[in-house]
């Protein structure tokens, strides 16, 4: 499979919107693998949720169809209350520790 | 759900009505019902004395009342002399469909045989229950509820086993019985030897009722009916039906030959018996030597047309209850433990009742069943008084001269009675019901039936001696006595005093069932004279009942049946020294047991130095060395058993054991839990608290996966992907 890009670039097209979700997604996925701090780790998250929320609208512009930004209204709520609750995390975890470091929370694991 | 509604709608439509037969019998005798009720209402009312941690007597004379009704009843109906009929309790199984049915109502089957048995069944157990209220003393207030409870189970389930109107309701009443002589036996649970005897009883029992389960399955897949009116209208209308050449019939007497050496400790199976001593005496009297043990000669009186059917079945069970009573006659001479010796004599005198019914004598059998009962019911309470007086001492060597101890002279020559009719004294009732069955092991005509005759009256010698061994050790000669070990309650303690034992003499309850059993056994002669309308056998009351009833001697349909040929016909009649049997038998029986009877008082009362240099001169010789040897170790019976039988079963169970411990257990149950956790321990080192690590993880696996399928597809497709 591979994306056509469109020769006139007065018109914007479906690639456009694709590959600006795919950045979007390196973006975060990048931010999470090297950033330490919590709050940041968790926007990067936002941040690829927010790349997979553009490619449901754009695929959903691309058929004309509207469930995609249902989706998306569903989604973002979802999200919302996801946020509320990573942060609450968040906060709770700093009092614990009085940092936002993750590796000060390495010992959580098995082997 | 409304198919089902629906389809039990038409499959009771479809249930023939029942037949007039069946519809509830009321004979207006509506008290029939209370023999059977009586101790089942007193099982419940001494489980709530149990309950109630009851201090008092109460639950003895609950029991006693309940059984004392039950006799009562019972001698009601004997003296109605109702021709055989049924009495509908309720319906119990009644299922019909096209083509047979299976019916066992709880309903009772009343012909004079069930009459003979309920006679002693219910009169005993009244007046053992009085004896055992006395006897359990000791432990009022802690297990005399239970023991009491015990007792009426046990009745209840005997007079259902007994009185019991099909197959089902004896195997009801077999298993019953079987469940309430370990419960009894076993009442001392603290005592190891009393719990192993207990398992040991009930497990050997176990083998027997197979064959019971097994011969019912038989009669009912042939039959189609388990009712005993049914299958006695069958087998007797006269005609001879191809059907019982099938092995299927013949099948079923060996079945049933099975049960009855189970449960009354016959020749391959005896062995629970004596062990069973460990319970308390008076279910030693009632359990093992008046009723329990009578079952299987019930049971074969009771499904005699079916041995008549497969002559050879009878030949075995002649075969086997002569070789029992010898074997256990000579373990029994040999024995020191009174108790046990009357064990052994319960299994020797239950092998004539057997040999009787081989030998086409069920009324022989039957009669020494009812003279059994009474005199073995005696000298087992006689064994009980005097354990109970000395501290459970039971070694006649150490009691002597007890007619001669102040309050002992009523126990004393109770047992004496109880002695003569079982060694078969001239005019006691023991002499003539063991004549009836000496005299016609002569006068039927069978494989070396003269050889067992002579056995036989070889046995009754040996009984008549060891019988007067006990007597003469424990109640003539010197006064003289050693106390046993068992101190229980604070009144024998108080009989030490001083260091020397007061025995403990019966009192009041004892001595008056002692009296009234003891005249029940010398009156159970008394039925030989009376009655008598059954032509050319003697007899009188015992064999008009047994004549009366499914256990007569008449061969069903066939004239020319070989077991017609056997017994009946004038011209076949046997000899004995040139005299007519019947009337030899009483001459040579009296000799043997006055014989007998004068050896014991030679060696055990006149000279009793005697019996020591015999038994010195017997060990001292190389070729008789092994005799009194063997027979005070029981012929190593039990060592026998061990060795064939549980040693291999063991090994097996520890085989099976390790087999499923490590193999089903270690390798597959546990080995298949334990997978999975290796495989986990494989990844474990993943999970290593680094936040990024598991992103790369998990991004770098939805990559991998999204590479196969793409790799995927395009393998499926040819590369055609555009």
């Amino acid at each position: 499979m591979t994306f056509q890009i469109a020769s006139e670039f007065t018109q914007v097209s479906l690639a456009h919107f694709i590959i600006f979700s795919a950045l979007l997604f390196v973006v975060g996925l990048v931010g999470f693998f090297t950033r330490r701090n919590l709050i940041v780790m968790f926007l990067c998250t936002e941040l690829m949720f927010q790349a997979a929320l553009v490619a449901f609208v754009a695929f959903g512009r691309y058929w004309f169809n509207y469930s995609g930004q249902v989706f998306v209204i569903f989604i973002l709520t979802v999200a919302a209350a996801e946020a509320a609750l990573a942060l609450a995390l968040v906060v709770l975890l700093h009092r614990r520790r009085g940092s936002l470091n993750a590796d000060d929370w390495k010992e959580l694991h098995e082997g | 759900m409304i198919d089902v509604t629906l389809q039990l709608a038409r499959i009771v439509q479809a249930m023939p009505p029942v037949p007039a037969s069946e519809v509830l019998h009321v004979s207006g005798q509506w008290w029939i019902g209370f023999i059977l009720w009586c101790p089942l209402i007193s099982l419940v009312l001494c489980g709530l004395c149990a309950a109630c941690r009851v201090k008092s007597k109460l639950p003895a004379w609950i029991t006693v009342f309940s059984l004392a009704i039950s006799f009562v009843l019972t001698l009601l109906l004997a003296f109605m002399d109702t021709p055989p009929e049924r009495v509908e309790l309720f319906k119990w199984i009644n299922v019909h469909w096209d083509g047979g049915s299976f019916v066992a109502n709880f309903a009772f089957y009343i012909d004079s045989l069930t009459i003979l048995w309920m006679s002693f069944v219910t009169g005993l157990g009244a007046l053992i229950a009085l004896y055992a209220s006395e006897y359990m003393e000791p432990d009022v207030g802690r297990g005399y509820a239970r023991f009491f409870a015990g007792i009426s189970a046990f009745l209840f389930a005997m007079i259902c086993l007994v009185m019991g109107d099909n197959l089902l309701m004896l195997y009801l009443g077999w298993e019953g019985v079987g469940f309430a002589s370990y419960w009894l036996i076993g009442y001392y649970y603290q005592k190891p030897e009393a719990v192993a005897a207990a398992k040991k009883a009930f497990i050997v029992n176990r083998i027997g009722d197979l064959g019971l389960a097994l011969a019912i399955y038989l009669i009912w897949s042939t039959f189609g009916t388990i009712q005993y009116n049914e299958l006695i209208t069958v087998l007797d209308a006269g005609t001879y039906l191809p059907v019982y050449e099938n092995w299927s019939v013949q099948a079923i007497p060996y079945l049933l030959m099975l049960a009855a050496f189970g449960k009354s400790a016959q020749l391959p199976l005896y062995v629970w018996l004596p062990d069973a001593m460990e319970g308390p005496t008076p279910v030693s009297a009632l359990i093992h030597a008046a009723t329990m043990v009578t079952a299987g000669v019930y049971l074969i009186a009771r499904m005699y047309p079916f041995f008549l059917l497969a002559p050879e079945s009878l030949h075995v069970v002649a075969w086997v209850g002569g070789l029992t009573a010898l074997l256990a006659a000579t373990i029994g001479m040999a024995q020191y433990d009174i108790k046990r010796i009357f064990a052994y004599s319960t299994i020797s005198q239950l092998g004539y009742m057997f040999l009787g019914l081989g030998v086409l004598t069920t009324y022989g059998a039957a009669y020494h069943v009812f003279t059994h009962a009474f005199f073995k019911a005696v000298l087992f309470l006689t064994c009980g008084a005097i354990m109970h007086g000395f501290a459970g001492q039971l070694d006649l060597r150490k009691i002597s001269g007890l007619r001669r101890m102040k309050g002992w002279r009523i126990v004393s020559w109770t047992m004496f009675i109880g002695c003569l009719c079982l060694a078969g004294f001239p005019l006691t009732s023991g002499y003539f019901s063991k004549d009836a069955i000496l005299a016609e092991a002569f006068v039927s005509q069978g494989p070396g039936f003269e050889v067992l005759g002579w056995m036989a009256i070889f046995t009754a010698f040996l009984t008549a001696y060891y019988t007067f061994r006990v007597w003469c050790r424990v109640c003539a000669g010197e006064v003289r006595c050693e106390p046993g070990d068992e101190h229980h309650g604070d009144d024998h303690d108080a009989g030490t005093h001083g260091g020397e034992f007061h025995p403990h003499a019966p009192r009041f309850a004892i001595n008056i069932v002692l009296l009234l059993i003891a005249a029940g056994a010398l009156l159970a002669a008394v039925p030989y004279f009376m009655g008598n309308e059954v032509e050319h056998v003697a007899g009188g009351w015992v064999a008009d009942m047994v004549h009366d009833s499914t256990a007569a001697e008449g061969v069903p349909g066939h004239p020319e049946h070989p077991a017609s040929a056997l017994h009946g016909a004038e011209a076949h009649h046997g000899s004995i020294l040139g005299m007519d049997p019947h009337v030899a038998m009483y001459w040579i029986s009296a000799c043997v047991g006055g014989l007998g009877l004068l050896l014991a008082f030679w060696l055990h009362l006149w000279r009793r130095q005697d019996a020591d240099r015999l038994r010195s001169w017997l060990l001292s010789r190389f070729w008789t060395r092994w005799l009194p040897v063997a027979m005070e170790n029981k012929w190593y019976v039990d060592e026998v058993y061990h060795a064939f039988i549980r040693a291999p079963l063991w090994l097996f169970g520890h085989i099976f054991y390790a087999i499923d411990r490590y193999i089903i257990d270690g390798l597959f149950v546990d080995g298949t839990a334990r997978l999975p956790r290796l495989l986990a321990r494989c990844f474990q080192p993943l999970q290593n608290g680094m936040l990024q690590s598991y992103a790369v993880t998990m991004a770098g696996g939805a990559v991998l996966i999204a590479l196969l399928m793409l790799l995927m597809l395009q393998f499926f497709t040819g590369g055609a992907v555009s």
